[in-house]
């Protein structure tokens, strides 16, 4: 192998070749380039199902899919597939139904839904109390194997792997909002061992239905600024007042550089390294000193083998919650000290929401092509500036720059942080 | 010839229905006079489960704020992790915990079944159902609930409960989830990208929403419950046990210079899958086998598999290993069958055989005694579904 296919560190250099992208903003990288530069919001309220009673009725849903006897899980691999086959096309890579890698995907979690124990719970029979003895007879009619096929934790990336016809045994992972980037992480990996040339990283996350709004809610994590929908999402700003769930999917064709180079594929962007570290001090806060999330930044750059003054841009993690934004900061201002005032840093949920899942492999996305229009997209709806968060958050307009490297940042519940470090093509 | 970067496993935690760590399960599993399973057929009739034996969380778990946090499945798993942590001589270091990397195998949590039944049994008399659902899901959920059922937060609960915080990833997918972890984290030391990792799960099989699961699959055996090879004859079917596996599995290197003791060297995982068209699962197994084994010891090897029992897939994994002509064991008689830590649990029992030097006793009469001394043992595991999976473990 040629020295200029490897890394500072001798690894083979990755990069990506082919990506897709579906938000609430629209289907596709230029759609969605084009809303997200321009300041859209995607933020509407919920027409899926009834939301009396609900504390938040609004989310970045993705509503111009549809799939049939829709569930979290269905309409998942539906925003997977659409994805793929962009990023797949984009990359030139494989054969229709023959993708020369494996599969490594960020997947919400799965379980039985309302509709579908409704159903159960009619077919039983049972007249004035219905108990899970109840739904195990009717289970036993064996009407239901559907069901139990598709609510498998397996079968959205079984049934994304035959299609592609990735290699190998099919990964899904959950890292709760970190899982994008820890898909992004395990093909970086992959392909660094040698173990594969290309990798499909995905992440995927249509899970927006009652119970999970709710659960969110009872943690206190969500927006409650209904009004007007799009102006709910308010990252860094002092008025912030938590997360707008929502909803997409995108997609990364990887490949060592030398197999990029090999077949002329059209380089997008290096994945120059990734960092992590977990939490130990709560289910759902950071410890209060940021070190976890700082260690992550740091682990970063050095996989990368960069310092900070080489970043030029930060894609936030950005939720819009209180503690979040407060603890990214608190990180940012330790790792980058008197630059963190004046390195851009933004948040793609001020328009998209928090797409949890599939926020990682999102925002990587929206990364390259912030390096590829050399435009910093905006973090929207901050009208009143927070004096604790003294951020460049690009606030409100989109602007020109020199960007060369971007990091992005990803953590989530159980103290998952994930940090990437994405480049410009090699020249 | 022994390498710097060979995976080894110098930790074991296993708590099941036969008990809490090695000791205990090499006893049932050699009990004079027979195995005897450890089942509850009454609980869930007629569907048998491998119930979890008694532990004293607080040994693991000391806080009882933590213990409240967690449902079942993520106490067993963190429970687990303490005993896998401690046999390694890992635990409260927090130099190695810093840098330990961590692959779990998860499912989700449980759900509140009064609160499900209150609400299943309401809706079809409410006039405006969606707005009932919602004010109930609002009212009677508890809001620490949802952090026990996300999949991540078994990862998040041993990160919190034993400081394990150099990296978390969690996989889902049934018994594949539980291969993979394995097969990255051996090959993440063989790449040198991780020297020390722990890598298991948990499964309660007590949980009326998991047995509902696999009810509507039709795939759950009934009472009164048979071994796993002979069931298939009679009332094929998976019987569900609870329980917790962790392994430490080490590079060499790592573990020689901390003084380390190893319990066996995982020679080589694969994993595959496959849509399961007839042999198409035989044929990855039988590939696996070739690459891991071009040659078999046929004196010194034994097989333990953590067939699930489910119809289709133990049928042709039996026909499989008998053409293998080598002892074999199926875990889901030991234990039950536990989806995602099945495999992992699998790799502890052969760990523990290599490291007595034998294999255990047959656990029932379709399964021959092994009188060599084992010097390795063929791990096997066809998910119920999907996935089909092999590794090669020997002595360290």
């Amino acid at each position: 192998m040629p020295q200029s296919n490897l890394d500072k560190h001798g690894r083979p250099v990755v990069v990506v070749t082919g990506a897709g992208i579906v938000t609430s903003l629209g289907q596709g990288k230029d759609d969605n380039w084009r809303a997200l530069s321009g300041g859209r919001s995607g933020i509407t309220r919920i027409s899926r199902f009834p939301t009396d009673g609900m504390r938040t009725t609004i989310a970045g849903t993705v509503d111009f899919v549809a799939v049939p006897d829709s569930s979290a899980p269905a309409l998942s691999e539906k925003l997977a597939e659409l994805v793929i086959e962009e990023a797949v096309a984009d990359a030139r890579i494989g054969a229709k139904g023959d993708f020369p890698g494996p599969l490594f995907m960020a997947l919400p979690p799965v379980e039985l839904e309302w509709p579908q124990r409704q159903a159960l719970a009619a077919a039983s029979g049972a007249n004035e109390t219905v108990s899970y003895d109840d739904l195990l007879r009717a289970a036993g009619t064996g009407k239901f194997v559907p069901y139990y096929e598709r609510f498998l934790f397996g079968s959205v990336a079984e049934n994304l792997a035959v299609k592609f016809g990735t290699k190998g045994s099919p990964i899904a992972t959950s890292t709760a909002c970190a899982s994008g980037g820890t898909a992004i992480q395990l093909g970086i990996e992959a392909i660094r061992r040698g173990e594969a040339e290309a990798a499909l990283c995905v992440g995927t996350d249509a899970s927006i239905n009652p119970e999970s709004i709710i659960r969110f809610s009872l943690l206190s994590a969500l927006s409650t600024r209904n009004d007007p929908p799009s102006a709910a999402s308010r990252p860094f700003s002092k008025d912030r007042d938590g997360f707008v769930m929502a909803e997409g999917a995108a997609a990364l064709v990887i490949e060592s550089l030398e197999h990029a180079k090999a077949r002329g594929a059209r380089i997008l962007g290096v994945l120059e390294g990734s960092g992590e570290m977990a939490d130990s001090f709560h289910r759902t806060r950071s410890n209060p000193d940021g070190r976890p999330i700082i260690a992550s930044l740091r682990n970063a750059l050095a996989d990368a083998g960069v310092g900070p003054e080489q970043v030029d841009y930060i894609n936030a993690h950005g939720t819009g919650t209180p503690e979040n934004d407060k603890m990214e900061w608190l990180a940012v201002s330790q790792v980058f000290g008197e630059r963190a005032g004046s390195l851009p840093i933004s948040s793609n949920k001020s328009m998209i929401g928090h797409t949890l899942t599939a926020a990682g492999t999102i925002e990587a996305v929206f990364s390259l092509l912030t390096i590829q229009h050399q435009r910093l997209p905006p973090t929207i709806n901050y009208e009143i500036p927070d004096p604790a968060l003294p951020v460049d958050c690009v606030p409100n307009v989109a602007r020109d720059a020199q960007v060369r490297r971007v990091i992005s940042n990803s953590f989530g519940f159980g103290g998952q942080n994930v940090c990437l470090v994405l480049a410009a093509p090699p020249v | 010839m022994p390498h710097d970067r060979d995976a080894l496993i110098t930790g074991i935690g296993l708590i099941s229905c036969l008990g809490e760590g090695p000791d205990a399960h090499w006893e049932a599993l050699n009990r004079a006079g027979g195995f005897a399973p450890a089942i509850d057929e009454a609980r869930f009739a007629p569907f048998p489960v491998h119930p979890m034996a008694p532990v004293e969380l607080d040994r693991q778990i000391p806080k009882r704020g933590d213990q409240r946090q967690m449902e079942p499945w993520q106490r067993i798993g963190t429970y687990a992790a303490g005993l896998a942590l401690e046999a390694a001589g890992v635990k409260g270091n927090a130099e190695l915990l810093a840098r330990m990397d961590m692959i779990v195998a998860a499912g989700g949590g449980e759900r509140d079944y009064a609160v499900d039944g209150q609400i299943l049994s309401a809706l079809p008399r409410e006039a405006n159902p969606g707005a009932y659902l919602n004010e109930h899901l609002l009212s009677d959920l508890r809001p620490t609930l949802f952090l026990a059922q996300l999949s991540n937060l078994l990862a998040g609960n041993i990160s919190i409960v034993h400081g394990v915080v150099g990296s978390s990833r969690t996989f889902m997918g049934e018994e594949a989830a539980g291969t993979d972890a394995v097969r990255i984290a051996c090959a993440r030391i063989g790449a040198g990208q991780g020297d020390l990792f722990l890598v298991g799960g948990s499964f309660n099989a007590e949980r009326p929403d998991v047995l509902l699961h696999y009810a509507m699959g039709g795939l759950l055996t009934q009472a009164p419950l048979l071994p796993l090879w002979r069931r298939q004859a009679e009332r094929p079917g998976m019987a569900l046990g609870s329980v917790g596996c962790f392994l430490v599995i080490e590079s060499r290197a790592h573990a020689a210079a901390r003084g380390a003791a190893p319990l066996a060297r995982i020679a080589g995982v694969r994993t595959d899958r496959s849509r399961r068209l007839p042999g198409e699962a035989a044929a990855n197994a039988a590939a696996q086998l070739k690459a891991l084994a071009p040659t078999l010891d046929t004196h010194g090897t034994a097989v333990i598999s953590a067939a699930s029992g489910a119809p289709a897939p133990t049928a042709e994994e039996a026909q499989f290993l008998a053409g293998l002509g080598l002892p074999v064991r199926g875990a889901a008689t030991a234990f039950g069958h536990s989806l995602e830590p099945s495999f992992p649990a699998a790799v502890a029992l052969a760990a523990l055989s290599l490291q007595r030097g034998r294999l255990f006793a047959p656990l029932e009469a379709a399964e021959q005694a092994m009188d060599d001394a084992l010097r390795q043992v063929l791990v096997t595991s066809w998910g119920h579904w999907r996935g089909e999976a092999t590794a090669l473990l020997a002595a360290p």
